[in-house]
């Protein structure tokens, strides 16, 4: 089967029903999507899927049918996206672990809502779990990100 | 190992002081300045970088600080690299952190300062013990990440470093340039003669410095000089973090790699009694089954995923375990202990036993705390390969050495024959500092024929078998007085985690296990009439450290008992902690002073102490040598408990960079509340009954409120901040709910009791 991968065709051979984590992580070798829990618990896999975030952990690779997009695809070539540079600004990563997912689905809550309420950030952002707490950073890094995408209008 | 390590392992637990080991070992040895292993290792049979001490490196390219102690989120690559950079005069920009070898070069210094006096004492005589137990700390030779301890450990160390490393750097300018040495200045990374403004870069000075002895002992900066010491400077960690470039241990990539993973059996201590591994065999990808000592099976694949369809294929019925099936009968072995002789005896004042048979009130209450798992975001995860005689792993961990001298035995190598490299954590917490996974990951690649092989633990590996923080049972008696408690009579049965430790460590547990009783012993308490004791029950139930350790449930059993003794005479627990203190702490009243001035505090019910549908918590914790205090608000909403806002004071000596510790000390809570609100492990057939997130969830943002921190530095010495976050955190929390609803919660997790939103 063929799979867009962050504007780049792979053509692959497994399973159809082997999560869409696997294939990207130890078939194809983008190791900055994570795993956490097998289970879509803890949004560590978080990536896009026509800009959608799924958890790819759970996600059949049999049944990804649009582009998928994961950390290493978000900016553009040496360059960072807002959401990104806001996570720097606010010295957001603690163990660093979770953040791949945290930050893919703060991309795709700022592409649909770009003004989010605390409660619209709580909506989107509850599916991923951080063990080290860094919530209250995430939270700033949001709002920031939605500021600065505002004044730059990217 | 050296042999002198060896025999002091042997020896040095059994002698009962510090001072004795100091005698022992005598200071000249000690003295000696520690091998560096950067010129003995892989990289140094042709080294084109010259090391003046064991952390730092300067080559062509740049200077490299070697942070010996393991990045698990705490920032402490970021923290190591600025003491060096204050005194080597590095330009910030330019830093580059490794996390460097195995070496018992790199020993925890501090490791058993714990073991002397009370932590707010800072007596002449205390310090000089503490100091003392550096010697034999030496000895031991572990290097560990852990206890709060790298910040106070490396702060001399690191700073010495930096500054020996810049004396050569100017030593071989000056004879560069033929001038005096005295006579030369630096500045970001360059040697400059102020006479004529030349410069030389260390990176061009680094070979010629590399032939000047390094002094050991250099005279640092005045406090006054500093440049970031105490600034927020950008971590050098977190740009890799927000790419999806840091390397984790389950992101390393070898050529020729294998997955893998383990199906370990359910029950602690119980083998395979009968097994099938025929059909994952035979499933899709996978290379081979092995067992691993009886205890459980590795399957070996090519690919991650098909290695856990395939564990989940092995059919196997597990003997049973030697402690009770049932989490009942377990509590019941630990009510049992109560009737033992007790473990320890801490903070003993007057006589207890006289004293509650004359006095007529007094307030009885019994607490009851969870084992807890420390769901790491990565799973334990390690690679390695065993090839030609050589070891390598790659594992993100908290003690190196003690992986390495543990692949020695099973093996019989060198040390020099076993590299452990550590990458990234994802998430320590203290389940790093076991060697468990990564030494079931050489045991597996010993089967590989030379082929690197990655282990990854499926979630539920990883919370089935961890080193759980014990659960407790802590019975309390304490009689009121006029303004502050008369007196409190404790007994805490928890299982000693250091006898766990000991079955699979390198330490051996000898004497009472301070730790079942830290954070209600060793509080600040001056209270006439005291007595704490102990009592350890022995159940095969693998224990180890879990952030903050004996504090992270004491700190909710001293506090809680607190507030019920402040509540039966309706004092406001804020004035009886101040009471409390008398003289013993005076950095403890300034953050209980400091917290009550953030919340603007005026009592427990309600901000203003009328509206009924809000209340306010708090607690005091003395940990790590950190005195901590917060103030945690709630509110009942409809679909539960709401917090609302949480405040913390914390006394750190000197505060490094402080926009880090905010970030600690918020981890450290939202860890705290997390196990306080649903945390709890329990048995059910001789297994842990919980799997995953589902069934041991952790707070998530909606939870979570603004973590208001504030920064004081009145300690006499520099703490850690990785763990004292923790123990007040849950308290509070309980003391707060107390305040809105009257309810008191005395057992954990808190959502047996209440709801929360």
């Amino acid at each position: 089967m063929n799979l867009n991968i962050n504007g780049d065709d792979h053509e692959i051979n497994v399973e159809t029903e082997m999560p869409l984590l696997w294939v990207l992580r130890d078939e194809i070798g983008l190791t900055g999507t994570k795993f956490g829990c097998g289970i879509a618990q803890c949004g560590a896999c978080t990536v896009h899927i026509d800009g959608q975030p799924v958890r790819s952990c759970s996600y059949p690779v049999g049944q990804v049918k649009g582009k998928v997009t994961t950390i290493e695809g978000l900016g553009s070539p040496g360059v960072l996206s807002k959401v990104q540079e806001a996570w720097i600004d606010n010295q957001t990563p603690q163990c660093g672990y979770c953040q791949s997912g945290q930050i893919m689905s703060a991309t795709a809550l700022l592409s649909n809502n770009p003004s989010p309420t605390d409660d619209d950030i709580d909506r989107a952002m509850k599916g991923n779990i951080c063990r080290c707490g860094s919530y209250p950073r995430i939270r700033a890094s949001i709002h920031a990100a939605a500021k600065a995408m505002k004044e730059t209008g990217a | 190992m050296s042999k002198l390590g060896t025999i002091t392992r042997r020896t040095f637990f059994v002698t009962s002081t510090a001072v004795v080991g100091g005698a022992l070992f005598g200071t000249y040895k000690y003295k000696q300045p520690v091998p560096n292993p950067l010129l003995d290792g892989d990289d140094a049979i042709d080294p084109d970088f010259a090391s003046p001490n064991p952390y730092i490196k300067i080559d062509k390219d740049g200077v490299t600080v070697i942070t010996p102690r393991a990045e698990m989120g705490q920032g402490v690559h970021s923290t190591l690299a600025m003491m060096v950079a204050e005194e080597l005069d590095l330009d910030w920009r330019t830093i580059k952190t490794e996390h460097g070898p195995a070496s018992n070069s790199y020993y925890m210094s501090i490791m058993i300062e714990a073991m002397v006096g009370h932590q707010y004492d800072y007596s002449t005589s205390t310090q000089f013990k503490r100091r003392l137990t550096h010697i034999p700390a030496k000895f031991l030779g572990i290097q560990m990440t852990g206890g709060s301890m790298s910040t106070p450990d490396g702060f001399v160390k690191m700073r010495s470093a930096g500054a020996s490393a810049r004396l050569v750097l100017i030593q071989a300018a000056a004879i560069e340039w033929s001038v005096d040495p005295d006579s030369l200045t630096t500045e970001d990374g360059f040697v400059i003669n102020p006479v004529n403004n030349e410069k030389l870069a260390y990176t061009a000075l680094a070979v010629k410095a590399a032939e000047i002895d390094a002094p050991s002992h250099p005279p640092l900066r005045d406090p006054s000089r500093w440049r970031y010491i105490g600034k927020s400077v950008p971590r050098v960690d977190i740009p890799a973090k927000v790419d999806g470039t840091a390397e984790f241990a389950i992101d390393v990539k070898l050529e020729g790699m294998l997955h893998a993973t383990i199906k370990m059996s359910p029950r602690f201590g119980a083998g395979i009694k009968s097994s099938d591994t025929s059909k994952a065999a035979a499933m899709p990808g996978v290379e081979k089954i092995i067992t691993l000592k009886n205890e459980g099976f590795a399957v070996i694949a090519n690919n991650t995923w098909r290695a856990f369809k395939a564990a989940n294929a092995i059919s196997v019925e597990w003997e049973t375990a030697s402690y009770p099936a049932e989490q009942a009968g377990i509590m019941k072995a630990y009510e049992a202990s109560f009737n033992s002789e007790p473990n320890g005896k801490f903070d003993v004042k007057g006589d207890i036993d006289l004293y509650f048979a004359d006095v007529g009130d007094f307030i009885e209450a019994e607490y009851r705390v969870p084992h807890l798992a420390h769901s790491t975001m990565e799973p334990m995860t390690a690679v390695a390969q065993v090839k030609d005689g050589r070891v390598d792993i790659w594992a993100g961990n908290q003690a190196p050495v003690v992986i390495r001298d543990a692949i020695m035995k099973i093996g019989d190598y060198k040390a020099s024959d076993v590299h452990i490299h550590t990458t990234f954590l994802g998430g320590g917490f203290g389940r790093r500092a076991e060697s468990d996974f990564t030494l079931a990951a050489y045991n597996i690649a010993a089967q590989t024929d030379g082929r690197p092989v990655k282990v990854t633990w499926s979630r539920e590996e990883d919370i089935q078998h961890d080193f759980y923080r014990p659960a407790a049972i802590a019975r309390f008696k304490g009689v009121m007085g006029e303004k502050k408690p008369a007196a409190i009579d404790v007994q805490i049965a928890s299982p000693s985690i250091m006898l766990s430790m000991s079955k699979r460590g390198p330490i051996p547990a000898i004497g009472p296990d301070k730790l079942i009783a830290e954070g209600t012993a060793g509080q600040p308490d001056d209270i006439d009439h005291m007595r704490i004791q102990t009592f350890a029950p022995k159940l095969d139930i693998p224990v180890g450290f879990w952030r903050s350790v004996g504090a992270s449930f004491n700190g909710f059993l001293h506090e809680s008992f607190m507030d019920e003794l402040a509540a039966s005479k309706n004092i406001d627990p804020i004035a009886m902690r101040l009471e409390m203190f008398g003289d013993l702490a005076p950095p403890g009243n300034k953050v209980v002073e400091k917290v009550a001035q953030m919340a603007q505090w005026n009592g427990r019910e309600g901000i203003n102490g009328t509206d009924n549908d809000r209340g306010r918590g708090f607690a005091y914790t003395l940990s790590f040598g950190a005195h901590t205090a917060q103030i945690i608000d709630v509110s009942m909403t409809k679909q539960g408990i709401k917090i609302d806002k949480i405040y913390c004071a914390v006394d750190v000596g000197v505060a490094i960079d402080p926009r880090n510790i905010e970030a600690q000390i918020q981890s450290g809570i939202i860890y705290g509340l997390s196990s306080a609100m649903t945390g709890e492990i329990t048995f059910a057939d001789g297994k842990v009954v919980q799997s995953n997130y589902h069934d041991y969830p952790a707070m998530r943002i909606h939870q979570v409120p603004e973590i208001e921190v504030t920064i004081l530095e009145n300690n006499p010495q520099i703490t850690g901040v990785g763990e004292p976050g923790t123990p007040p955190s849950i308290p509070a929390l309980a003391n707060a709910i107390f305040a809105l609803t009257g309810q008191r919660i005395r057992e954990l997790p808190m959502n047996k009791h209440v709801e929360f939103v």
